[in-house]
């Protein structure tokens, strides 16, 4: 192979990490399990095999609202090889859950379609398909209601949105709006969106007496161990999860979801080894979801860009059984220094599946919303978007008053102006044209708070002068085996090769979710902390080792969440050109560029594939991704991958991702904040900013799709006015005098 | 509805290895790999040939193993991501690429990429155009693959952590 001179980056990092081994915190460690993953050997939750496993297939609610006044099983159990058919008649009973998506088969009430109301075992998948398919539901039908408006009569405001008040104001943000020299007010629209992991939800479980083990597809087994032993009425120590390999979560398996409660069930009920591997298309009804946001902005600002007033509210969706509202207005606390401000949500529970966390909840489609708006007053104002967003940089969070332990969007936008080559642009809409061909190019600030949550970790010296670390995290993909055993092998001062590292089991030392971007610091911290701990034992240590090694545990409660006086947030800027074809109306994003400021960056060759899957995230969230609800049927119409379409190879240009260096010592003690969401956070607004400049029309619904792009275009081009949810560029802005 | 009327004897050769089994006709290759064979390493991430993490070679052919009836493939030659390397311990090029570009984060997508990359290189030294393939290029000769190029024949194969990138330069790393 030659690309080694060619490729030299790439390559070096791989030499020094492979053959020096001096691949301590920093250094671009190659993946623990990467060889498992390229050959095939890595196991995920549905590959355990156990003599006679029986396989799984549930069966979805056929209405949007009701309840079931009959199940005929007849036809199911004369398939040959089928089992058993688990119904809310027969299933066995749970103990009530604090997460009622979770009560699954215990009543025949439907609150949304799709909800599984039977679940049918076979010996084989094909005849647990086809019994599933025999399976004859009747239904009492009521009348439902699935679709979000701005003024649902339903919409109420809740007390919460996803941990966090639902309601922030300060000052009098409708006074400084009105009497703002240039104002902004507008509305954006983000549709429903779906996690979608490769791997979809997937469980197998088996009993052995009172005892239960459950291989699940899961981004914490903690909490899945805690939901089985609640429902089953189980001590916990007799409830074993693991969670080796996980193909994907991206929120939607932060905690536990009907399928590993169907394993055990059917698993407990045969007593067998159930596995239930959810068929692709069922997923968008119970597994979460990102819950549509409808968002109105109000910017207000002096003619020197300084911002008096900032509003943003939002109106979101949730189900009839569980309120999880998606916080899109929570960045406005965070962003922008202005003195007059209110950040609200309204919800309403109609009859659709449950919402939950899908990447950057709340920030995601907040920020689309929030920074394709500043994108509008900086046009409105004339004036670079970059330099309005240094204009209104704060001081201290805006929301708290609290001081930033580190915030460097500025550097990050200026790193990124120097690397996308931003200054000359030209800013004047519609001004690059090659053919049929409009360009453009935008920017778009990122944010995500810093979270960590207290965990255990334990640190032994063997004497064969190996250590092995061992905490219950989980590895979704992020590479946290390898980060965890680099943060070990520098705390103890030994090469990365002598450091082994267990993950994936409730057997090991407890430890939190791989979720919020917050796993790296919560577990580093325990880990970190053993290890240091360890090798001063070590130290003061004479003569051999005992056999067993010595034993070091940590536990970061009452630390990992004490109370912190700064206001702890990564930050990010985004950058995208685009070429908008005024023929077919299809946007492509051929360069995307992402600046981070993200703390100490602890691998660079996993972080970097973190950025840049974040980013492609977000490129699918612009350009292709979307979900509707079917009025009339109360159903996701986009359920599968051939109508949900997140981006393929060929939609993917040059995506680049870079981070500047960053000191906080206010974080954690590897410095780290968190790194595996902010990605997607900017990139939509990045690229639709960009669509604005290349063509224009200002779009403010999200996918931009080719219908949607070339009907803004007509309009422009025939009308000069605009379709529904779009708008000429700053006609619906309000300069004054 | 007796066992015989659905179910036949069906021999395939996988990875190098000739097996015969007594089929339902229901099975596809990939549950057949996966549940009779124990080879994994083909995953289900759709069961509807949307997502491409299922592929395999058949005779040579990259297919989706979720469509393809097991029983329709008697005296057929399989290779998946297990068998790729041969018998060797040592992994396939494409293997250690996707290694060392970092090409994965799950890894659930991978040998599906994997074996879909060994099928495309195969297809564009034996000529096969794709929609992006100039069409004034000569018929019957190898196809240079650029960037565009690998792009556009990988787009069966989806990566839902966004690989993509790392995927093209691990392609490019092995016909370098």
């Amino acid at each position: 192979m030659t690309h080694r001179e060619e490729e030299p980056v790439t390559h070096r990092e791989v030499d020094s990490a492979t053959s020096r081994g001096a691949a301590g915190v920093g250094a671009p460690a190659v993946r623990r399990e990467g060889r498992e993953k390229v050959t095939g050997t890595a196991r995920y939750a549905a590959e355990y095999r156990f003599p006679g496993r029986a396989q799984a297939w549930p069966v979805p609610a056929a209405v949007a609202r009701g309840r079931v006044s009959g199940i005929d099983v007849v036809d199911a159990l004369a398939v040959p090889g089928v089992l058993t058919v688990l119904t809310h008649e027969n299933a066995p009973r749970l103990a009530e859950p604090d997460d009622p998506t979770l009560a699954v088969l215990q009543n025949p009430r439907v609150p949304h379609r799709g909800w599984f109301v039977a679940l049918v075992v076979g010996e084989t998948l094909e005849a647990a398909r086809a019994g599933a398919a025999a399976v004859r539901v009747t239904y009492d039908t009521e009348e439902h209601d699935v679709v979000l408006s701005p003024a649902h009569p339903d919409a109420y405001v809740p007390e919460e949105a996803n941990g966090y008040p639902a309601v922030r104001e300060r000052g009098d943000p409708d006074e400084a709006f009105g009497s703002s020299a240039v104002r902004v007010d507008v509305t954006y629209r983000v549709p429903p969106l779906h996690n979608h992991p490769m791997e979809p939800h997937t469980s197998t479980a088996r009993w052995d007496d009172d005892r239960l083990t459950v291989h699940t597809s899961s981004q914490g087994t903690g909490a899945v161990r805690g939901v089985l032993a609640e429902l089953f009425g189980l001590p916990k120590e007799r409830v074993v999860v693991t969670a080796e390999h996980v193909g994907g979560g991206f929120g939607s398996k932060g905690t536990p979801r009907p399928d590993v409660v169907l394993a055990a069930m059917a698993a407990r009920r045969t007593g067998l080894a159930v596995t239930v591997a959810l068929p692709r298309r069922y997923l968008p009804a119970v597994v979460g979801h990102r819950a549509p946001t409808l968002h109105r902005l109000r910017l207000g600002a002096g003619a020197d860009g300084r911002l008096a007033s900032l509003v943003h509210e939002v109106t979101t969706h949730t189900s009839r059984i569980k309120e999880f509202v998606e916080a899109g207005a929570v960045p406005a606390r965070v962003m922008y220094a202005a003195p007059h401000s209110r950040s609200a949500h309204r919800v309403a529970a109609l009859d659709v599946p449950s919402p939950s966390w899908m990447r950057a909840p709340g920030e995601a489609p907040g920020m689309y919303a929030l920074e394709s708006a500043v994108d509008e007053l900086a046009a409105a104002l004339g004036m670079d978007p970059i330099e309005l967003r240094v204009r209104n940089e704060p001081d201290a969070e805006p929301d708290s008053g609290a001081p930033f332990s580190s915030r460097h969007l500025v550097d990050c936008l200026r790193e990124g102006a120097r690397r996308f080559g931003w200054d000359g642009r030209d800013p004047r809409p519609r001004s690059r044209r090659e053919g049929p061909l409009l360009l453009g190019t935008g920017v778009a600030a990122a944010t995500y708070p810093v979270q960590v949550w207290p965990s255990t970790a334990s640190a032994r010296a063997l004497p064969d002068g190996t250590f092995l670390v061992r905490i219950n995290a989980t590895d979704i993909g992020t590479g946290a085996r390898t980060v965890l055993a680099q943060i070990g092998s520098d705390a103890l001062g030994v090469p990365l090769e002598r450091v082994r590292i267990e993950i994936g089991s409730t057997e090991l030392p407890s430890a939190s979710l791989a979720g919020g971007s917050s796993g790296t610091a919560s577990w580093g911290w325990p880990v970190h902390e053993a290890c240091a701990r360890l090798a001063r034992r070590l130290a003061g240590h004479r003569g051999p080792l005992p056999e067993r090694g010595l034993d070091v545990r940590a536990d970061t409660r009452g630390t990992a969440d004490a109370e912190s006086a700064w206001a702890r947030h990564a930050f990010g800027a985004h950058f995208a050109e685009v070429a908008v074809d005024t023929v077919t109306g299809e946007v492509r994003a051929g360069r995307l560029l992402g600046v981070y400021a993200a703390g100490r960056i602890l691998n660079s060759r996993t972080a970097r594939s973190q950025f840049v899957g974040g980013m492609t995230m977000g490129l699918g969230m612009a350009l292709t991704e979307g979900s509707t609800m079917d009025a009339a049927f109360g159903d996701f119409a986009e359920s599968d991958l051939a109508s949900y379409h997140v981006p393929v190879h060929a939609d993917v240009g040059d995506i680049e991702a870079h981070w500047i260096d960053e000191e906080d010592p206010h974080l954690n003690p590897m410095g780290s904040k968190g790194i595996g969401e902010i990605g997607i956070v900017g990139t939509a607004a990045a690229i639709g900013n960009a669509v604005h400049h290349a063509t224009g029309v200002r779009f403010r619904e999200l996918p931009l799709t080719p219908d949607r792009v070339l009907a803004g275009l007509l309009g422009h081009r025939t009308t000069n006015g605009a379709p529904a949810g779009t708008a000429v560029s700053g006609s619906d802005a309000v300069p004054r005098p | 509805m007796g066992n015989h009327q659905h179910h036949s004897e069906t021999t395939l050769d996988v990875n190098g290895k000739p097996h015969t089994l007594t089929v339902d006709h229901r099975r596809v290759l990939l549950d057949l790999l996966r549940e009779d064979l124990d080879l994994t390493g083909a995953k289900k991430g759709c069961d509807h040939g949307q997502c491409g993490a299922c592929t395999v070679l058949v005779d040579g052919r990259r297919v989706n193993s979720c469509l393809l009836l097991a029983v329709t493939l008697d005296g057929c030659e399989v290779t998946t991501v297990e068998g790729l390397s041969g018998d060797g311990e040592e992994p396939h090029p494409l293997q250690r690429a996707f290694l060392e570009r970092d090409a994965f984060q799950c890894g659930y997508c991978t040998p599906g990429q994997i074996c879909s990359a060994a099928g495309m290189l195969a297809e564009a030294a034996a000529g096969h155009p794709s929609h992006v393939t100039d069409p004034a290029a000569p018929t019957g000769e190898p196809v240079p693959l650029d960037r565009e190029e690998i792009r556009e024949r990988l787009s069966g194969n989806l990566c839902r952590c966004g690989a993509y990138p790392r995927i093209a330069e691990a392609v490019e790393d092995v016909i370098r």
